[in-house]
């Protein structure tokens, strides 16, 4: 199927278009080659995974794509951007979909719509879950195609609800009944001390834990435009003061910042009952837990809810047509369904469509694994990650004000007053944009 | 005078020439460029933009982000160098003493230096976790209990100065330990004849003659403590808030993470004068103790 472009199609007469398309569609079947870069945030054999899928399409399309492991989402970004400002980058990436503004503003990624999409290019970018569209949109235009995308989720042990007399059938649904749960599961003493909860607060990861309460407390961080953040607004005040409350008044998770990376590791030790993580950690946790485990949603104020996160795939502006076009082609063999169904076994994230769900592996999957199929339902309950310019810099304003209220130094409400006025200040020359 | 030796050895300067022409085009011209940039502001989206002045620097000043890597630094040097220099020398008396299992014991001292720094960060980061982690399981043995090391904003800096403490002081050592072989038994056979106390031998010979390698491993340490941050990287990207960010590293983050090359550029000539200023300092304090032979 040769994608011809609909600019081409539409700048053409009817009787010429097959002319001038021509050299385009040759133009884009030339293409053997193309580099893209990819992070590893979960633990999960990616390189292997996607090395695999790599080798297939060559073997089916005869284009080469060849993958570069660039580290974690922000090392991706900072390689990626800084290999196309050295004229040498890659055509395409997998990057943090919350990055969409910062990467718009740095004026290196093209929207699908630009590529030129046609009738079924179209229907596949309809077939993703909504939830996974969040934060691909400006403008009226998609920049990013969902890929390893996840929700966050409060991973808990079954056996140690049971042991503290909770019912391991249904995790807690509100604020306040979840920290009471996290109170009963905590227990210092002994020679197996645990935590009833850990919530990851580190650098890069304590933007993401707050969304993920905020939208337990139906509250969005941001406006969609990226262009301001409501940090120190009621709704986030109580959201904090909730998180600050689980150490301070219940006693229930440790004081200071968690780190992400110690939080899988202690949950599959016994050292904590719940965590919150990411829905990707599902596989590892699923084949290294010795204990029966079950995944629920973030409790509520008064519902459950949560926030979406992970990678989506970005091409390049400066990616030739035939190399976009190829792009696009590849991105769409990689979300096929039997595709998109086998990397979300393997790793751990959301089958992004509803067809993979439905792949005849996938349900045999389910069957044994119930667990991997709660993620799908979880989704309409899920708010957009905290996504604006300067991305980055932003969320880090948010996380010292989070480690801060959280070691005590600062009240959650001058935390998050303080971090209001440093983000403003740093959103301000975009708001005229 | 350089002219009158130019004039005598014309050769000599073209014998520097290959070495100077790197200096200038890897050293000094970045460094130059970086002072220029640091004095314009980059358009936003279009606007703004051209010279600015001393604004890069102003903003600089009030960034809370900054002002903090600043005086982490600050102190992150003042405690890492003495501490690493005064480590080495003991430890290096120590082994250069004839005791059993001296060898393994200078092997031991030094192996952190052979490690990357990033090698030494994972590891760091594993004895640091809390609740599983080997601090941990000390603390707790002793009674004191989960200390959040790296996790709390009172503890997060001292966790990394004792990181490189720990990787620097064996390396430190090694030079020490030269040093107290190049030390002619003579002066210790004459000091026992004269009936001359082992401190008082130390403090007016050893010292004094291990003086050049102090001025060395000072300056190294002072390098060290703000030019490497590889620790900072892997273990806390310089949280919780900001209480481990070192100025290499708000550099680091300025210019690659947030692309705000004024804000980096003006950072970067504060961090070469501080350099400037430590090296200065250190020549200036050591310069008329050190005997140089």
């Amino acid at each position: 199927m040769p994608a011809i472009s609909r600019r081409l199609v539409l700048a053409g007469a009817a009787s010429t278009t097959g002319l001038l398309s021509a050299p385009a569609i040759v133009r884009a079947q030339q293409v053997k080659e193309l580099n893209f870069y990819y992070p590893v945030t979960v633990s999960a054999p990616m390189a292997t995974i996607i090395a695999e899928y790599c080798e297939q399409y060559a073997k089916e399309t005869g284009v080469t794509v060849k993958p570069t492991y660039a580290g974690n989402y922000q090392d991706t970004l900072t390689k990626a951007v800084t290999a196309i400002r050295g004229g040498n980058g890659p055509q395409f990436s997998i990057m943090l979909t919350a990055d969409i503004h910062t990467l718009q503003a740095l004026d290196v990624i093209v929207p699908f719509d630009e590529i030129g999409l046609d009738k079924t290019a179209k229907d596949w970018l309809a077939s993703f879950w909504p939830a996974f569209m969040y934060n691909t949109h400006i403008g009226g235009k998609t920049w990013s195609m969902p890929f390893q995308r996840s929700v966050m989720v409060m991973f808990y042990n079954k056996a140690a609800f049971t042991k503290a007399g909770l019912d391991p059938d249904h995790y807690p649904t509100d604020w306040k009944s979840q920290a009471l749960a996290a109170q009963k599961l905590t227990n210092r003493q002994g020679s197996a001390p645990m935590w009833g909860i850990q919530l990851p607060a580190d650098i890069s990861n304590g933007h993401w834990t707050f969304g993920a309460l905020c939208g337990s407390n139906n509250f969005n961080l941001m406006n969609d435009s990226g262009t301001k953040v409501f940090y120190d607004a009621p709704k986030a005040v109580e959201t904090l003061e909730y998180w600050v409350s689980l150490s301070k008044t219940y006693n229930a998770t440790p004081p200071g910042v968690s780190a992400w990376p110690t939080l899988v590791p202690g949950f599959l030790r016994g050292d904590a009952a719940i965590i919150v993580t990411s829905t990707g950690n599902l596989a590892n946790i699923t084949a290294n837990a010795t204990f029966p485990f079950d995944i629920a949603l973030p409790a509520g104020n008064p519902h459950p809810g949560s926030v979406v996160g992970g990678g989506s795939l970005y091409i390049f502006k400066h990616a030739s047509h035939g190399e976009r076009q190829a792009a696009l082609r590849f991105a769409q063999w990689l979300t096929a369904p039997d595709r998109a169904a086998d990397w979300s076994r393997r790793t751990g994230y959301v089958c992004v469509t509803q067809p993979a769900f439905d792949t005849p592996t996938m349900k045999a999957y389910i069957e044994k694994n119930p667990v991997a199929a709660r993620p799908k339902d979880f989704l309409p309950a899920a708010h957009g990650e905290l996504s604006t310019f300067q991305d980055a810099r932003v969320q880090t304003i948010l996380e010292n004000h989070i480690a801060a209220a959280l070691s005590g130094n600062e009240t959650p409400a001058a935390a998050l007053k303080a971090a209001q006025a440093e983000a403003e200040g740093i959103l301000r020359r975009y708001q005229h944009v | 005078m350089a002219t009158a030796g130019a004039e005598r050895h014309p050769g000599a300067w073209l014998l520097v020439l290959p070495a100077a022409l790197f200096i200038f085009a890897f050293t000094n011209v970045p460094l130059l460029a970086t002072l220029v940039s640091s004095l314009y502001a980059s358009p936003v989206a279009g606007h703004g933009g051209g010279f600015v002045g001393l604004d890069n620097y102003r903003d600089l000043l009030t960034d809370p982000g900054f002002r903090t890597s600043l005086l982490n630094n600050l102190i992150y040097a003042a405690v890492t160098v003495p501490a690493s220099v005064v480590l080495a020398l003991l430890m290096a008396l120590g082994v250069n003493a004839a005791i059993p299992g001296r060898a393994t014991l200078r092997l031991s001292f030094f192996l952190p230096t052979m490690l990357p720094m990033i090698a030494v960060g994972a590891i760091w980061l594993f004895f640091y976790t809390p609740q599983y982690g080997l601090v941990d399981r000390f603390t707790r043995l002793v009674g004191i209990g989960d200390i959040n090391w790296l996790g709390d904003t009172a503890t997060a800096l001292p966790a990394m100065m004792a990181v490189a403490i720990w990787k620097q002081s064996g390396f430190f050592m090694i030079f020490y330990l030269a040093a107290l072989q190049n030390v002619p038994p003579v002066l210790r056979e004459a000091a026992s004849l004269e009936g001359v106390s082992h401190l008082y031998f130390f403090r007016r010979v050893t010292l004094p003659l291990l003086g050049p390698t102090t001025l060395f491993v000072t300056v190294t340490a002072a390098i060290n403590a703000f030019c490497v941050v590889d620790h900072v990287v892997e273990m806390t990207q310089g949280g919780p808030d900001n209480a481990s960010s070192l100025l290499l590293y708000y550099v680091y983050q300025a210019g690659f993470r947030d692309w705000d090359l004024d804000t980096a550029a003006a950072a970067t000539v504060v961090l070469a004068l501080i350099l400037g200023i430590v090296a200065a300092l250190t020549f200036a304090l050591f310069g008329r103790r050190v005997h140089y032979r």
